[in-house]
């Protein structure tokens, strides 16, 4: 399998570099915003991102208007939400909006790495469904 | 405090009475306007109906006197005309004349007379001895010869004893004569006598000179005199005409207020005054005017008395609703000041939660970095490892408390959620270890497992039982000890019981412990609030907060909470894995 392509977005700068060297040194390719805003225009060209890892409380745009807008423009692309708040609440509606999954700040690495792993297989597996339909759409059409 | 007690006493006495006042002035003045308007129209209206009444009896008695007057003159004038000089002469003719007008008109007619021009009595007929009397001197004869027809004064004349005699001129021969007849006194008295009202009514007539042409019966008792200067008064201002009937009210020879009422009569000759006291007459509307007195004291009374008792059930009401609005305040106060609290813990996990993030993030890249190859010689590696660890460790216990914090903070409001009581207890219990340790407290749990749901407010609850292990903890700040804290089921409830071994309750005092302000903290620490809203809390939904306690053994409180109904099942909230597109 490709390394996973992750996205950290994070208004804290320390948080989001350390992060960043410690997914690289696991084999990660990653790309970092620091806010919601900076994360769509990246997603924007970087068309082939795995994962979006998504702080949930930010200045500015927050965490779940970025998921919903990032749902909306890319439905594949899957977002693990990283909150303070481990209230039900948030979860819930995260989980609503189409998040993946949610993690607590400050998270344990390798539990991250899972989560990180599974929703890229899961992304990943989506696709090649996606391109298999389409190759049957493009046989049955000329074999009939 | 004491003062301010006062302040409030002093507020409460000045709404009492502006109540009273207000009630009394907005009640009793128009009642005593309406008693006093009522009181003079009814008096003016009476004192016009007396008046007309007596002027009546006055004007009808008149004409009574006056009918009989000229009845006997008639009676008397027939027989002159009807007989004449010769025949009336007779003396026995006389006498049977007498007694034929006897039997017709009653014992009315005393004797009969008949005189000659010289004054002489030339026959008489009667019970006395007057034959050959002679009156030539006598005043009404005088005036007897100059009329017609003549009636006099009453007077004593030859006989000694009251009477008043009729008279008819007649000419026989050129000679006058006179028939004279005297009128029973006491027949005539009669007449007058029977005008009676009340207790102090009665009339007499006078004649020209004031003098009394009757009886007046006096009654030793009642004082009743004849004002002759008064009647003197009506005597000099003659009536303009026959009929007029005079009206004046002043004190008769006693002193009393007097009604007095005149008419003249026999052609002005005579006066008939009646005269009553003026009580007297009135006497109805002064009963009347005493029991409005009556009324208007005792209604007034009766006001004062209701507004008195009235104001001070309102004010007490208003007492009463003031220091529950006082609690309420404080509860909001309480309330509003335990959010803020919640607020500013959120804030500060949260604040605290990124830096820690960063830090364990960093150690981690650290142990990132050890496990690189050219690390791995250093001598010091174990300990640098032990390190990082401890790092991570002591981060993930930072995440614990800020997690403890966010939940306790996360809802201060009256949200009715399912809860699980144990779950509420064990976060309480985790936040009071730190202040249990200071206080030499340990702290065990015995909670019975799988108890069903409360459907309640998280932060009510929470505030009931941070409420009494904060009053444990204090009790027994002191000494230390040990709290404990069980949660069993009991039927269709649930009962948490919180107990120390703290100094205990002193008797007098466990009655007023859940008494708003009642306090035995010093000044300052206690608001004497806390107990007092937990037992409105637990009242309010349908619970129990009871206590038990000995001095020097300890203080439990148990709490029992409704189970609701409708025990809902746990609404589970499993991992939403986003729409899957799948196509086969």
């Amino acid at each position: 399998m490709m390394p996973p392509f992750v996205m950290l977005v994070d208004d804290e700068a320390p948080f989001v570099n350390t992060m960043t060297k410690r997914l690289t040194k696991r084999n990660l390719e990653v790309e970092t915003a620091l806010s919601g805003q900076e994360a769509l225009d990246k997603l924007d060209k970087h068309r082939n991102i795995d994962v979006v890892i998504l702080d949930v409380k930010m200045p500015g745009m927050d965490g779940i208007e970025t998921l919903q807008r990032i749902k909306t423009g890319y439905p594949l692309i899957e977002v693990i939400m990283l909150t303070a708040y481990a209230t039900v609440e948030s979860a819930i509606e995260g989980m609503k909006l189409g998040a993946f999954d949610y993690l607590m700040k400050p998270c344990d690495m390798e539990q991250l790495m899972g989560k990180v792993i599974e929703a890229t297989r899961k992304k990943r597996n989506h696709e090649d469904k996606i391109r298999e339909a389409q190759v049957k759409e493009v046989l049955s059409k000329h074999g009939a | 405090m004491a003062n301010l007690e006062q302040l409030s006493n002093s507020y409460y006495r000045l709404l009492t009475r502006n109540i009273i006042l207000t009630i009394i002035s907005v009640s009793i003045i128009p009642l005593i306007l309406v008693s006093i308007t009522i009181y003079y129209q009814f008096r003016t209206s009476y004192h016009e109906k007396v008046y007309a009444h007596l002027c009546e009896i006055v004007h009808k008695h008149k004409q009574n006197i006056d009918g009989f007057l000229s009845e006997k003159l008639g009676d008397i004038r027939f027989l002159a005309n009807s007989f004449g000089l010769e025949k009336l002469s007779d003396e026995s003719f006389l006498q049977d004349r007498l007694a034929a007008l006897q039997e017709n008109y009653g014992p009315v007619f005393v004797d009969l007379g008949v005189i000659n021009t010289a004054g002489e009595q030339i026959a008489y007929a009667g019970p006395f001895k007057l034959a050959k009397a002679n009156y030539s001197d006598a005043q009404w004869y005088q005036q007897a010869v100059r009329s017609q027809y003549f009636i006099s004064d009453v007077f004593l004349g030859l006989r000694g004893l009251p009477h008043f005699i009729v008279t008819v001129r007649n000419t026989w021969k050129g000679q006058n004569w006179i028939l004279r007849a005297t009128i029973d006194f006491v027949a005539f008295n009669t007449l007058v006598e029977s005008i009676r009202i009340g207790e102090t009514g009665f009339a007499v007539i006078l004649n020209k000179a004031g003098k009394l042409q009757t009886t007046p019966i006096t009654k030793p008792s009642l004082d009743i005199i004849p004002a002759k200067n008064i009647y003197a008064e009506f005597l000099e201002n003659r009536a303009r005409s026959a009929d007029e009937i005079r009206i004046a009210v002043k004190p008769d020879s006693s002193d009393h207020q007097t009604i007095f009422v005149a008419s003249f009569l026999k052609n002005g000759d005579w006066l008939l005054v009646y005269q009553q006291h003026l009580a007297d007459a009135f006497a109805d509307l002064n009963k009347t005017f005493t029991m409005t007195t009556v009324m208007m004291l005792l209604g007034p009374l009766c006001i004062v008395i209701m507004a008195i008792t009235l104001s001070k059930i309102i004010v007490n009401r208003i007492a009463q609703v003031d220091v529950e609005k006082q609690l309420m305040n404080e509860r909001v106060v309480e309330t509003g000041k335990l959010a803020s609290v919640g607020e500013l813990a959120a804030g500060v996990a949260h604040e605290i939660n990124n830096p820690v993030a960063i830090m364990v993030e960093e150690a981690g890249w650290i142990g990132d970095l050890l496990e690189e190859e050219e690390s791995q010689d250093s001598k010091n590696l174990a300990e640098f490892r032990r390190a990082i660890g401890q790092i991570q460790a002591q981060g993930k216990r930072c995440k614990e408390i800020t997690q403890k914090l966010l939940s306790f903070a996360r809802r201060t409001d009256g949200t009715v959620q399912n809860i699980e009581i144990n779950e509420i207890l064990e976060e309480l219990v985790a936040l009071s270890a730190q202040r249990a340790k200071f206080a030499m407290v340990s702290i065990q749990t015995h909670f019975q497992k799988n108890l069903p749901q409360l459907q309640l407010s998280l932060s009510e609850l929470q505030q009931v039982f941070l409420n009494l292990i904060n009053n444990s903890l204090d009790a027994m700040e002191s000494g230390g000890g040990s709290l404990t804290i069980a949660s069993r089921l009991e039927e269709d409830r649930i009962v948490v019981e919180v107990s120390d071994t703290g100094p205990g309750i002193p008797e007098a005092n466990l009655n007023r412990i859940f008494d708003p302000f009642f306090t035995t903290k010093p000044v300052g620490k206690g608001t004497g609030l806390g107990l007092s809203i937990c037992y409105g809390i637990i009242d309010k939904i349908g619970g129990k907060i009871e206590v038990r306690s000995a001095v020097g053994k300890g203080t439990t409180f148990y709490v029992s909470l409704p189970i609701s109904k409708e025990d809902v099942a746990r609404d589970k909230t499993s991992p939403f894995n986003g729409p899957a597109p799948s196509e086969d």
